[in-house]
C-alpha cells in the first residue's frame, strides 16, 4: 500500500495549461485584484487615477489579445484549454472582445465626474444616508475607487461566461459576474434609497434564478454524468424518447440565462434595477452583461438544445413573443427616461432571442451584430442620462433629471448632446442607416431561414410599436418647450460640464452607431466567419 | 440503499427553499431560502456524484458552499445595509421603484 502512495505522490503531472488563449480573461481578472492591493496600499489621492489607469490599460489590452489571438482562431476554429473547462472558439472570442471594448467606453462614464468633482458614486458606501457621516465623507471629498476592481471583476465573469465549456465553469461565471454588479447597483451618490433597493431586489431575483440554474446544471449532471457541454450533447443523441432529467435540466439552466438576459416572464428586475443603480452602471450592465449572457444562451442552445428541441420549441417561442410585446408596451407608458430605457433594454432582448431561437449559423452572427450594435447605443444613451441634471432651488447641481418632461426642449439648449442621444434612439428603432437597422434586419432574416416567421413576423411588429416612442422621445427633445408648469414641479434642468471622459464615450458611441449602419460589411464579415461553435 | 430517496429528499427541500423565497416578508428569511435551495442542489450533486461513480459532482458540491458564501458575504451587506437606513428587512417596505 505504501508503494502505491508514493507512486501516486511521485506521479504527479502538473496539468499542462495553454496560457496563450486565456490572455484576455487574465488581464482583466489580473488587474482587478491588483486594483485591490492598490486600495490597499497607494495613498488616497493617488487611487483614483491609478485605478482608472489600470481598469482601461486591462481592457484595453484584453482587446488587444483578442485580435492577437484572431487569426490563429479563425483558421483552427478555436481551441480547447484547461481539460475542456473553457472554449475559445470565434462566437467566444468574438464576445470577449465585445465585452471588453464595451467595458473600457463603460468605463470612460463611470470614471467621469461632474463641475464639482463629484463623480456618481457614493462617498462612502457603508454610510447611512442622511447622516451626518455621509455629510463628512462627502465635504472631505472621500470617493469610492473599489468601482473600478468591480467593473473589472464583473467584466472578467462575463469574458468567461460565454466561453464556458462545462455548466460547472459557466455557473462560476454568472456568480462572478452578478456579485459586483450587485454591490455596484447599490453605490449610487443620489437617491441612495432607490439605489440600495435595486440592490437588494437585483440580489434577491439573481440568487434565486442562480439556486435555480444550479439545480439545472445537477440535474443535467445526472442525466449525462458530466457537466461538459459536448458529453451532454453526446448523450443526448443516445438517448431514446424524452428524459425528464434532460428536460427539466435545460429548462432550468435556461431560466437561469433568459434571467440574465431579462426576457419575460424573468424580467420583473430589469426596470427597478435600471432606474435604481448609479447610472454609468446601468449602462455597463445593459451593454455588458448583455453580451455575455446571450452569449452563454447561443452556446446552451446551439450544442445542448438540438436534441429537445421539439420539445422547447413551444415554449421558447412563448418566451420570445411575451418578450417583445411585454417591452414595447410597457414603455409606451413609461415616464421616467431610465426606465424607458430598461423596458427597451427588455424589447430588444426579444428582438434579439429571435435569432438565438432561428437555430441558424446566420442567427449567431446576426446576434453577435446586433448585440454590438445594441451595447454602442445604450452606452451612449445612458452617457447622455449621467449629464442631464435637475437644479435644485439654489441653484445647485443635484441628482439626474429623468423624468421624461425635464428633457423637452434639450435639442434647442444642447444640440450636439441631445442630437447623440437621438441618433442613439434612432438606432434602437431600426431606422436605416444606423447600426440598429443592420442588427435587426440581420436577426429577422436569420429567424425565417430558421423556420421561425411567425418570430420574425413579431420582431418586426414590435419594432414598428417601439418606433413610436422612441420618435416620441426625439419630438420631446427638438419639438416640445418646457413649461415653467414643468419646472415647477420637476426643478430645473442643466446639462453639467464634465472632466470629458463621458463626452469621449459618447463621441465612440455616436462614431460606432453611425459605422456599424453605413459601412456594416467588415464587421458582418468577421462576425460571420466567427459564426462557428466548437460543441 | 436506495439513491432515489435522496433526489426526492433533495426535491422536497428544494421547493421548500423556493416557497420561502416567494412567500416570505424578511430579506434574511428570504436568503436563508436561497441557501437551503443551493443546500439541496448540493445533495443532488453528491447523491449522482455516487450513482454514477464519479467524482466531479462531490467536487462541484465544494465550488457552490464557495459561491455560496461569496453570496452571502454580498447579500448581508446588502440587507444591512437597507436595514440600517429603514430599520426594517421586510421586501415588501422597499417599493420606492415602480411605474
Amino acid at each position: 500500500m505504501t508503494g502505491a502512495y508514493t507512486a501516486v505522490g511521485t506521479g504527479f503531472t502538473p496539468p499542462d495549461v495553454d496560457w496563450a488563449p486565456l490572455a484576455p480573461v487574465l488581464l482583466v481578472l489580473g488587474a482587478g485584484v491588483a486594483g485591490v492591493l492598490v486600495e490597499a496600499f497607494v495613498p488616497q489621492r493617488l487611487r483614483r487615477p491609478v485605478q482608472l489607469v489600470l481598469a482601461l490599460a486591462a481592457t484595453a489590452g484584453a482587446l488587444v489579445a483578442v485580435a492577437a489571438l484572431w487569426a490563429g482562431v479563425r483558421d483552427t476554429g478555436g481551441t480547447v484549454v484547461l481539460g475542456g473547462s473553457m472554449i475559445l472558439d470565434g462566437p467566444a472570442l468574438v464576445l470577449q472582445g465585445m465585452v471588453a471594448l464595451l467595458a473600457l467606453v463603460a468605463l470612460l462614464v463611470v470614471a467621469d465626474r461632474g463641475q464639482n468633482g463629484e463623480d456618481a458614486f457614493a462617498p462612502q458606501a457603508a454610510a447611512v444616508p442622511g447622516s451626518q457621516y455621509e455629510r463628512t465623507a462627502t465635504e472631505q471629498g472621500l470617493a469610492q475607487t473599489e468601482v473600478y476592481p468591480l467593473v473589472l471583476f464583473a467584466s472578467g465573469g462575463m469574458m468567461i461566461f460565454p466561453a464556458a465549456g462545462d455548466l460547472l465553469t459557466m455557473f462560476v461565471a454568472l456568480e462572478v459576474l452578478s456579485l459586483p454588479l450587485y454591490i455596484l447597483s447599490g453605490l449610487g451618490r443620489r437617491h441612495r434609497l432607490w439605489s440600495q433597493e435595486a440592490a437588494m431586489k437585483y440580489f434577491l431575483l439573481g440568487a434565486f434564478t442562480s439556486a435555480i440554474f444550479l439545480f439545472g446544471v445537477a440535474l443535467l449532471y445526472g442525466f449525462a454524468g458530466s457537466v461538459r457541454l459536448s458529453v451532454i450533447a453526446e448523450a443526448t443523441a443516445t438517448t431514446v424518447g424524452l428524459d425528464p432529467l434532460l428536460l427539466g435540466g435545460v429548462v432550468m439552466v435556461a431560466i437561469g440565462l433568459l434571467f440574465k438576459v431579462g426576457a419575460v416572464p424573468f424580467h420583473a428586475w430589469t426596470p427597478d434595477v435600471y432606474q435604481g443603480a448609479p447610472t454609468p452602471i446601468t449602462g455597463f450592465m445593459a451593454a455588458c452583461t448583455k453580451v455575455a449572457a446571450f452569449g452563454a444562451l447561443l452556446r446552451l442552445v446551439y450544442v445542448v438544445v438540438p436534441a429537445v428541441e421539439w420539445d422547447l420549441r413551444p415554449v421558447l417561442w412563448a418566451v420570445v413573443i411575451l418578450t417583445i410585446a411585454v417591452g414595447t408596451l410597457a414603455s409606451l407608458a413609461q415616464q421616467d427616461m431610465k426606465r424607458i430605457l430598461g423596458y427597451s433594454a427588455i424589447a430588444h432582448t426579444g428582438f434579439i432571442l429571435t435569432g438565438v431561437v432561428a437555430l441558424d449559423v446566420d442567427g449567431v452572427s446576426g446576434v453577435l451584430f446586433y448585440l454590438l450594435a445594441y451595447g454602442a447605443a445604450v452606452i451612449g444613451a445612458f452617457a447622455v442620462v449621467t449629464l442631464v441634471r435637475s437644479v435644485d432651488a439654489q441653484g445647485r447641481v443635484t441628482g439626474e433629471a429623468t423624468h421624461l418632461n425635464q428633457w423637452a426642449g434639450l435639442g434647442r439648449r444642447s444640440p450636439w448632446l441631445a442630437g447623440a442621444f437621438c441618433l442613439f434612439m434612432l438606432s434602437f428603432a431600426g431606422i436605416p442607416l444606423t447600426a440598429g437597422f443592420i442588427g435587426k434586419f440581420a436577426v429577422f432574416t436569420a429567424a425565417v431561414d430558421g423556420g421561425a416567421t411567425p418570430l420574425a413576423v413579431a420582431g418586426v411588429v414590435g419594432s414598428a410599436v417601439a418606433v413610436f416612442f422612441y420618435i416620441r422621445i426625439v419630438m420631446v427633445l427638438f419639438f416640445s418647450s418646457r413649461s415653467p408648469e414643468a419646472d415647477r414641479v420637476h426643478g430645473a434642468v442643466t446639462v453639467v460640464r464634465s472632466e470629458g471622459l463621458t463626452t469621449v464615450a459618447i463621441g465612440l458611441a455616436v462614431v460606432a452607431t453611425i459605422g456599424l449602419g453605413v459601412l456594416p460589411s467588415p464587421v458582418l464579415d468577421l462576425v460571420g466567419e466567427a459564426a462557428r461553435f466548437i460543441p | 440503499m436506495n439513491l432515489s430517496n435522496y433526489l426526492v429528499l433533495a426535491s422536497v427541500l428544494f421547493a421548500i427553499g423556493a416557497t420561502t423565497v416567494l412567500l416570505r416578508r424578511n430579506a434574511i428569511i428570504v436568503f436563508m431560502g436561497v441557501e437551503l435551495m443551493l443546500n439541496a442542489t448540493n445533495l443532488v450533486l453528491v447523491t449522482f456524484a455516487r450513482q454514477h461513480g464519479d467524482l466531479s459532482g462531490q467536487v462541484m458540491a465544494f465550488f457552490v458552499m464557495v459561491v455560496a458564501a461569496a453570496e452571502v458575504v454580498v447579500g448581508l451587506a446588502i440587507i444591512v445595509q437597507i436595514f440600517r437606513t429603514r430599520r426594517s428587512a421586510s421586501v415588501d417596505d422597499v417599493n420606492l421603484l415602480k411605474s
